[in-house]
């Protein structure tokens, strides 16, 4: 094989290999990324049902359920529209009402949001920087967790 | 008083990195031997004063002295001693007084034990490490001062965060660090040889016991992180594509590519330009990781406290270095006499495609994890890139690089012999095949493509043992005669072997788990029982008990196999840190060879029954058994002596032997 030849095989094998990573890349892009919204952003963007999104807000005051079988339903607003999240599965250990949550799942024909994650959450003065924007977008946001996003002691989600 | 020697020693150390990062350049373009020389005893003196700093912090953190604002938040007297130390790289000062420790650490090194290098490049070397310990040093003295004083000194500290109060706070950190920073070697000495624009053969040599090293333990802080995320966490993953874990990822598979390009270029003199480009990618991916973990845009565990300054100043510091290494890549890559170029199968033709598809991988994972925030910044959009992204890019080229790994160190040099490595591999796939069909005999329903995985996972490792038996020519001479070849062999041919099964056993490891994995998760009244795989786990009941700095409410679980022999206790308790008044679930696990039964307890319901969520992990263990067989293959690596002893090696003609890698 001629030097020419061996230096168009490195060059071609390094150039077919980034394409197949670019190809790979752009298919998962397509198919597998997750917005994030905020209840008033569901009702405006009308998500169909059965797209796989993250909802985040505040979890509404009084409203968490807990029935058989470790499920639980509770809503999720954001001052402006609220949303009922339903759920089976252990919680994470900061999971409380009037705090902010960010759930992971499909909206089902209902309305109802069909939670199978609910991420979790490392520290007591943690807000999801998502939900303190989406806050701060609906107009409810207060400056009691502007001063502890400022100042958060440790971290949140892994 | 502490405290205030601490910060000075800190800022002495900055002057001298200020005169390392010069004096020897200048030197260095005029000829000068003196202005050269002064970048040796100027390394160790920065070490030594930023070593004065750290231990005034760590003394800090050790007597609690709570009027150094950072110790008062981040330490509590009532804490164990090993957490009072280990915290003091649990925040954000303290953590980058350790990288700068760490840099300043290898940087001494080099100066003491780099008798043997060139003096110009050494020289150069050094002084860019003094570049970027004067950076960071600057970032800390400046934005993030860990001996600033309270006033009103408080009686009591406000307590590490919870998450961090563990063992692994100990090792992690330092071992990833040890990583990371190791790579600002292999990027000094790159940099260097670009300033000089001369590069030969020995570089390579010179480098990769420092990128071996580095390697190592980002192998081992990896895995190490992984495996405090499985049992801290409660939910038992272990690799959960977070950015924060991509960003140590993504130098660790960078640092594997240079580790392989630099063993072509110091046996053949090839691919020079490449490997310092590598080089120079593997420790920007350090610091890109520095700053996705540091400077707060990513909202984590691991980002201790946010404030624009400090992710700007690091930015900035990223900037400065990446964009300016890579300017002066492009103007003096060129001057930089190319190696020669070889056969496509040949040993390294294979190296070659390890660095395609390791470069590949990395730059999926780099992708993934830095377009949401590019996207966010850009349009405002949030989105989240998770499993199933990383899953579709980063494993189909993982896949043929695991494939062609057992080829590699049977290919020969200059010239390899495809269709004979072909027939020595034979009894790999063999084995391989049974294992598929063994897969699809026992598994019902479980995923199609599990045992294919642990097809090729028999495959890697069998590869790396036939390897080994090859070399030895291992039952085709009486055994005494194999043993002595064995003994022969040179250390890094077992190192790479090792490090190959290692990687074999990961895979083996993540492919069992995760298709053979079962969940269960139920609410439990005393009395009440919850099955999984073979086992039975009875709950007994609840009952308190305190700790030094916390509270624990345990669940008492008796473990029994389906046919009812007992096999022990499980104790998953809920954690309770009044000093922050935060909870913390601590998984109670039972190993069973090298899979475990993982227990995690909920908050009590008011009618009583307690939530548990019961995981059984077949082979979880041979994850990180892989890491630290790897771990090892590296440390085989390293005692060579071909590598200890910077001196090129009389050629020794081998007749039955290729030359070992």
């Amino acid at each position: 094989m001629t030097r020419k030849r061996r230096r168009l095989v490195l060059i071609g094998g390094g150039i077919g290999v980034l394409a197949v990573a670019v190809a790979l890349m752009l298919n998962a892009f397509r198919d597998s990324i997750v917005f994030f919204n905020s209840p008033s952003d569901v009702a405006a963007k009308h998500i169909a049902p059965g797209t796989r999104i993250r909802l985040g807000g505040l979890v509404k005051a009084g409203s968490l359920v807990r029935g058989d079988d470790l499920k639980i339903r509770f809503d999720v607003t954001d001052g402006n529209r609220e949303m009922a999240v339903a759920y089976q599965g252990m919680l994470p250990d900061l999971f409380r009402e009037g705090q902010g949550v960010v759930a992971e799942g499909t909206l089902d024909a209902s309305g109802t949001f069909d939670a199978d994650t609910i991420l979790a959450k490392h520290d007591e003065t943690y807000m999801p920087k998502e939900v303190a924007d989406a806050l701060k977008k609906s107009g409810h946001w207060q400056d009691d967790y502007a001063q502890r996003a400022a100042m958060p002691v440790g971290g949140g989600g892994k | 008083m502490i405290a205030e020697l601490g910060h000075y020693a800190l800022m002495l150390a900055l002057g001298l990195a200020l005169i390392q990062g010069s004096m020897p350049i200048v030197g260095a373009r005029n000829n000068d031997p003196v202005l050269m020389s002064i970048a040796t005893p100027t390394a160790l003196a920065q070490f030594a004063f930023v070593a004065m700093a750290f231990g005034a912090l760590a003394i800090c953190y050790v007597m609690s002295d709570f009027s150094v604002l950072n110790v008062y938040e981040n330490s509590n007297s009532a804490m164990p001693l090993i957490y009072r130390l280990a915290s003091v790289w649990g925040n954000h000062e303290g953590s980058m007084m350790l990288w700068v420790f760490i840099l300043a650490l290898f940087g001494a090194l080099v100066a003491g034990f780099g008798n043997n290098l060139p003096a110009r490049l050494k020289a150069n070397a050094l002084a860019v490490q003094a570049w970027i310990a004067a950076a960071f040093e600057l970032f800390i003295l400046t934005t993030s001062n860990p001996f600033l004083r309270i006033t009103d000194a408080p009686f009591e500290g406000r307590d590490l965060n919870p998450v961090l109060q563990d063992p692994g706070l100990a090792f992690h950190p330092p071992l990833l660090y040890l990583g990371y920073v190791g790579f600002s070697i292999a990027f000094s000495f790159a940099i260097a040889a670009l300033l000089e624009g001369r590069i030969d053969a020995a570089w390579a040599r010179w480098v990769r016991p420092w990128v071996l090293g580095a390697w190592m333990c980002l192998t081992l802080g990896i895995a190490g992180g992984s495996y405090w995320a499985y049992y801290e966490l409660g939910w038992g993953g272990f690799w959960f594509w977070d950015p924060v874990e991509n960003a140590s990822l993504m130098p660790w598979l960078a640092g594997t590519a240079l580790l392989h390009s630099a063993a072509v270029m110091e046996k053949r003199g090839a691919l020079k330009v490449w490997t310092i480009l590598l080089a120079i990618f593997a420790f920007s991916l350090s610091l890109i990781g520095t700053f996705l973990v540091r400077s707060g845009v990513l909202t984590s565990v691991h980002a201790f406290a946010v404030d624009p300054r400090r992710g700007i100043f690091i930015l900035a510091i990223l900037v400065a270095f990446i964009g300016g290494a890579l300017a002066l890549y492009a103007w003096r890559a060129p001057l930089l006499k190319q190696g020669g170029l070889f056969a496509p199968i040949s040993r390294e033709g294979a190296l070659v495609i390890n660095n395609l598809f390791l470069t590949c991988a990395c730059a999926t994972v780099f992708v993934g994890t830095l377009y949401p925030l590019a996207l966010e910044a850009l349009t405002g959009e949030k989105i989240s890139v998770g499993p199933p992204f990383f899953n579709l890019t980063f494993g189909p080229l993982f896949l043929p690089l695991l494939l062609t790994m057992p080829f590699g160190p049977l290919l020969g040099w200059k010239r390899g012999d495809l269709l004979g490595a072909t027939q020595r591999l034979f009894a790999a796939a063999m084995l391989a095949a049974v294992a598929i069909a063994a897969g699809f005999a026992l598994q019902h329903g479980g995923p199609v493509l599990a045992p294919f995985g642990v097809g090729l996972a028999i495959f890697v490792m069998a590869g790396a043992l036939i390897d080994l038996a090859e070399r030895t020519m291992f039952l085709r001479i009486p055994l005494g005669a194999a043993s002595r070849r064995a003994l022969g062999l040179p250390r890094s041919t077992w190192g790479s072997a090792f490090a190959h099964f290692g990687m074999g056993v990961t895979l083996m490891g993540i492919v069992a788990v995760t298709a053979w994995g079962s969940e269960r998760i139920a609410a439990l009244k005393p009395g009440g029982t919850v099955d999984i795989a073979h086992y039975r786990l009875t709950f007994d009941g609840l009952f308190n008990r305190s700790g030094p700095n916390y509270r624990d409410v345990v669940g008492h679980f008796t473990v029994r196999r389906s046919s009812g022999d007992l096999l022990g206790a499980m104790e998953p308790s809920r954690r309770t840190f009044p000093a922050r008044n935060m909870a913390t679930t601590e998984a109670a696990l039972m190993t069973r060879g090298v899979s475990q039964l993982y227990l995690s307890l909920g908050d009590p319901n008011p009618d009583g029954s307690v939530p548990v969520r019961l995981y059984f992990k077949p082979q979880v263990l041979m994850i990180w058994l892989g890491a630290l067989i790897m771990f090892i293959g590296g440390a085989l690596s390293l005692s060579d002596r071909r590598l200890r002893v910077g001196a090129p090696r009389p050629t020794r003609a081998r007749p039955a032997l290729q030359a070992a890698e």
